[in-house]
């Protein structure tokens, strides 16, 4: 008898899991905005608005190195064009944001001022409805769902994949940015969508709203993760990984690679959008530049240096890189760039699975060296012929992180 | 068109007296008198008297800015000396304070076309041809020009020049007060394959508030026949520029999708810096003109002639060095190939910024590379462009005779089509793979010296350039020089078309779905190889 999903969803993750999903989502929903809102600036532990706007962006950053992990480290697929989906979500959302400031723009008039520049009348036909803000948070992920589907069933039906498919994703959202930047396109040509006011009927730079919006990035981080877990424990997630490892046998057998394919990427695509969607009220912009090919391929470093194949990884992997960036592009804004090449270089050379398989590895090296000390010890004490009992290799993250590529 | 009445009626006035006598005063005493309508008169007067050489001297100092006023009489200052304008007798004593005559911009128009006009007389038909060109490019005031056209016409031997010619009357009658002249004027102009000339035309049928610029109804049908004429004539032209255009796009694709091929081909990875090592092979080139100035400026005109072999070995050096310390130790992992070369793809870029600065740098065609080939009125073809398609043409040739005609080349070869196999026989695999890099980096490096020609030299200069070529590999199939050959150019003829026909990024979006489209029906590319791939 099959075990019902939200079963299966309870026991993948395991208890430790869900302590520690709790956990962070009290921290979020309670601690930060104690430490935001109650505490004067002057104590030790209050969180300042840099802070949270800081946090918030890299943890949609962390959603979409999730996303991008899902296809990459357990499908096999490594995505250059990611940043695309991304952008695509937060331009849906960002249109919801250009609606609420309303009438109070330069121009004083009811369409965005991108537009009243361009001497446009009213609205183009595909932004209809964009003052809803339940239509615009559909369209963010509907809209890189689609598009990632039509794609997707071509660049995979016709079998293109490994560097091919990469630098088809890469051409495409070249050429996405290249179509975004103009002006006549209708989305804000150079400079994007920008200076908004309101989201909801709240403003946009209130701490709390800026609360709740870390909270709920927070939240669909958590979300994420624990899709993502429930979706490689299940039957669709081994086969998955089947393909990743050998495409061929598993047609062999008889499965049809597309369909498994077609659904984590568009999946991956639609958890961008939705973090796009959450990224740009905290940012409070969005421009062609979010789709640029060097943004596109740090995802994937993202991905590489917290560790492919494990959930958590390109959490961390988000984090490292985007704080590094952070403090480097403010204290060596030129030694970035050779930072960032290096780090790309490395992690693929000597970390091929990332910090976490870094920390596995430690784990099992420890692991190893007590056993044997303790194998020593009890030959010593009594002189039995057995050998020194193997190295136990930590469940799950060696176990899973298989070769890809 | 009062002013232009009252010119002509003064310079056909002046036309029958000029003959024989030294410069007329009423000219001298216009060109002395404060209001500009006055000297332009005195300026169409000078041109009227054609090859008079006083009029002519005292033009060429006009144009100087060597024209004084002296008290009453108008004098050319020339160095210590002061010539009479008239005569062109050198006054003694010279007089004491003279005041220069200042021209306005449309005056010096004026002076420049007249001083052209009269070299349309000269002996030499060089220098007719020349001048006949230069007033083709800019006329200024044609109505003043008119009688001295006439009369150049009349003498007028050489057909390129008197084509020329006919078709400068033409544009200078336009503007006669006689809707005859004109509608004959514009009949001769529809003769013409000259984007200017429909320009011309079309300048005819604007409107100027409810007024149209040309007043007769005559005469705007016959200009919008003649646009027509012409549209027909400048079609092929214009499609036979594209085409040039389009070849000149795909040599360079085929330069810098050469190396890929090569790279891509025997390793199954994607270089990700191969854009970079364009860059390398560009300022290879920055770097040898900088040399050839300073140490041989009199060979200037040669450095790019260094730089060719220079780029090579130096793209291939780093292109090695790259497969050495990072590459090789990914192999079977293609895909973190691509990150780790986008890794160093990264670190080169910030080299050469902090190396040469952020700027783009300038690097000077030579002057041998400069100028073109007019093959018609809209088409000409520049030197520099000319000279990249003979130059990947060239490397091409030694691509294909080092694959097909050398040992180094039937191993790359076998190490493409069978590693395994290849190295079972005794193929060096390893160092083959070094060496094909180095190849396939150094062609890059030519690729970079030949862009170096047409486009800015900047630290991300490369960055563009991977996705384009890896399409070419992927269109022309791996291993297969044919099919690199053929993929860069028809993907640069397509895309100068689709780009005259939708913009550059409707192509650049269309190019990208037709090769998606492409990939479905055929995944080995245009020539694919022989046997099996299955992995």
């Amino acid at each position: 008898m099959r075990t019902p999903a939200s079963v299966r969803l309870v026991a993948g993750l395991g208890p430790k899991g869900w302590l520690a999903i709790a956990a962070v989502a009290l921290v979020a929903w309670v601690g930060v905005p104690l430490a935001h809102l109650m505490l004067p600036e002057s104590h030790p532990l209050h969180v300042s608005t840099y802070a949270i706007t800081l946090l918030g962006k890299i943890l949609c950053y962390a959603v979409v190195a999730v996303a991008m992990d899902l296809i990459w480290g357990f499908g096999g697929i490594l995505s250059l064009g990611h940043g695309l989906f991304f952008a695509l979500g937060g331009y849906s959302f960002g249109m919801y944001l250009m609606r609420q400031i309303g009438r109070d723009g330069s121009y004083g008039a009811a369409i965005p001022d991108f537009m009243v520049f361009l001497d446009w009348k009213e609205l183009p036909w595909y932004w209809a409805g964009t003052d809803s803000f339940l239509w615009c948070l559909l369209l963010a992920m509907a809209v890189p769902g689609v598009i990632a589907f039509i794609f997707g069933y071509f660049a995979f039906r016709s079998r293109i994949k490994g560097v091919y498919f990469s630098i088809i994703t890469q051409a495409l959202t070249y050429a996405a940015m290249l179509f975004f930047f103009r002006n006549e396109t209708g989305f804000g040509g150079n400079n994007g969508f920008t200076d908004f006011k309101r989201i909801l009927g709240y403003s946009i730079t209130a701490p709390e709203t800026r609360v709740v919006l870390f909270g709920l990035s927070v939240t669909l981080l958590l979300a994420t993760i624990v899709l993502g877990k429930a979706l490689i424990a299940s039957k669709f997630g081994k086969v998955l990984t089947a393909i990743r490892d050998a495409e061929n046998r598993v047609m062999f057998i008889g499965y049809n690679p597309l369909h498994y394919k077609l659904f984590i990427w568009t999946l991956s695509a639609m958890l961008c959008g939705l973090a796009g969607a959450l990224y740009v009220p905290q940012v409070g912009i969005i421009n062609p530049s979010e789709m640029s090919v060097a943004n596109s391929i740090e995802i994937a470093i993202w991905v590489a240096v917290g560790g492919r194949g494990t959930l958590i990884g390109p959490v961390f992997g988000a984090g490292i890189v985007n704080l590094s960036k952070t403090w480097f592009t403010t204290s060596f804004p030129e030694y970035w760039l050779f930072f960032l090449g290096l780090l790309f270089i490395l992690v693929t050379l000597y970390l091929p699975q990332g910090v976490v398989g870094l920390w596995a590895r430690l784990k099992a090296r420890k692991a190893e060296k007590a056993a044997l000390a303790e194998a020593r010890a009890s030959v010593a004490a009594a002189p039995r012929a057995t050998a020194a009992p193997e190295a136990k290799i930590p469940n799950g993250t060696a176990a899973t992180v298989a070769k890809g590529a | 068109m009062k002013r232009i009445f009252l010119l002509l009626s003064l310079v056909l006035g002046l036309w029958a007296g000029s003959a024989g006598a030294a410069l007329d005063p009423a000219i001298l005493k216009g060109l002395a008198s404060d209001d500009f309508d006055a000297k332009q008169a005195a300026v169409a007067g000078l041109a009227a008297a054609g090859d008079d050489a006083d009029a002519q001297r005292l033009l060429k100092a006009l144009s100087d800015d060597a024209v004084a006023v002296a008290g009453e009489r108008v004098v050319i200052v020339a160095g210590d000396q002061v010539l009479d304008a008239a005569s062109g007798a050198a006054i003694k004593p010279a007089p004491a304070n003279s005041e220069s005559i200042s021209l306005n911009n449309s005056l010096r128009q004026q002076v420049d076309g007249a001083l052209a006009a009269l070299r349309l007389f000269s002996t030499d038909t060089a220098e007719r041809l020349a001048a006949a060109r230069l007033l083709l490019a800019d006329m200024g005031d044609g109505a003043v020009l008119l009688p001295l056209l006439d009369k150049a016409l009349a003498h007028e031997q050489d057909p390129v020049i008197k084509d020329i010619l006919v078709r400068l009357h033409a544009q200078a009658s336009l503007g006669s007060p006689d809707a005859a002249v004109r509608l004959k004027a514009v009949q001769e102009l529809g003769e013409s394959a000259s984007p200017a000339v429909k320009a011309l035309l079309l300048g005819l049928l604007d409107k100027q508030g409810d007024d149209f610029a040309e007043p007769d109804e005559k005469v705007r049908l016959a200009a919008q026949t003649a646009i027509k004429a012409i549209d027909g004539r400048l079609a092929w032209s214009d499609t036979a520029g594209q085409i040039f255009t389009g070849i000149s796009l795909g040599s360079i694709l085929l330069l810098a999708a050469l190396g890929l091929a090569i790279t891509y081909g025997v390793m199954g990875v994607i270089n990700m810096a191969h854009g970079e090592l364009l860059m390398v092979g560009a300022y290879s080139a920055y770097a040898m003109q900088a040399l050839f100035r300073a140490r041989f400026p009199e060979f200037v005109d040669y450095y790019l002639l260094a730089a060719v072999p220079v780029a090579f070995f130096v793209a291939a050096a780093v292109g090695m060095a790259m497969e050495r310390t990072v590459i090789r130790h990914l192999y079977g992992r293609p895909l973190e190939t691509l990150l780790a070369t986008w890794g160093l793809s990264l670190v080169l870029i910030q080299a050469a910024r902090l190396l040469f600065g952020a700027q783009n740098v300038e690097v000077a065609n030579p002057a041998w590379m400069s100028g073109g080939v007019q093959l018609a009125d809209n088409l000409s073809l520049p030197w520099n462009r000319l000279v990249i398609v003979a130059f990947s043409g060239f490397v091409l040739l030694v691509v294909w005779l080092m694959m097909n005609k050398t040992r180094l080349g039937m191993f790359v070869r076998a190490v493409t089509q069978n590693r395994p196999m290849a190295g079972c026989v005794g193929v060096p695999t390893a160092r083959i793979d070094t060496l094909a890099f180095g190849i396939g980096s150094g062609i890059a490096g030519l690729g970079g010296v030949a862009l170096s020609q047409i486009a800015n030299v900047g630290p991300d200069m490369g960055q563009g350039y991977i996705v384009d070529s890896f399409m070419v590999v992927v269109l022309g199939g791996v291993g297969q020089l044919a099919g690199a050959v053929w993929a860069a150019l028809g993907l640069g003829i397509v895309t100068k078309f689709l780009e005259g026909w939708a913009g550059a990024v409707i192509a650049k979006i269309l190019v990208l779905v037709f090769i998606i489209i492409f990939i479905q029906k055929r995944p080995q590319g245009l020539f694919a190889l022989k046997g099996r791939f299955v992995d």
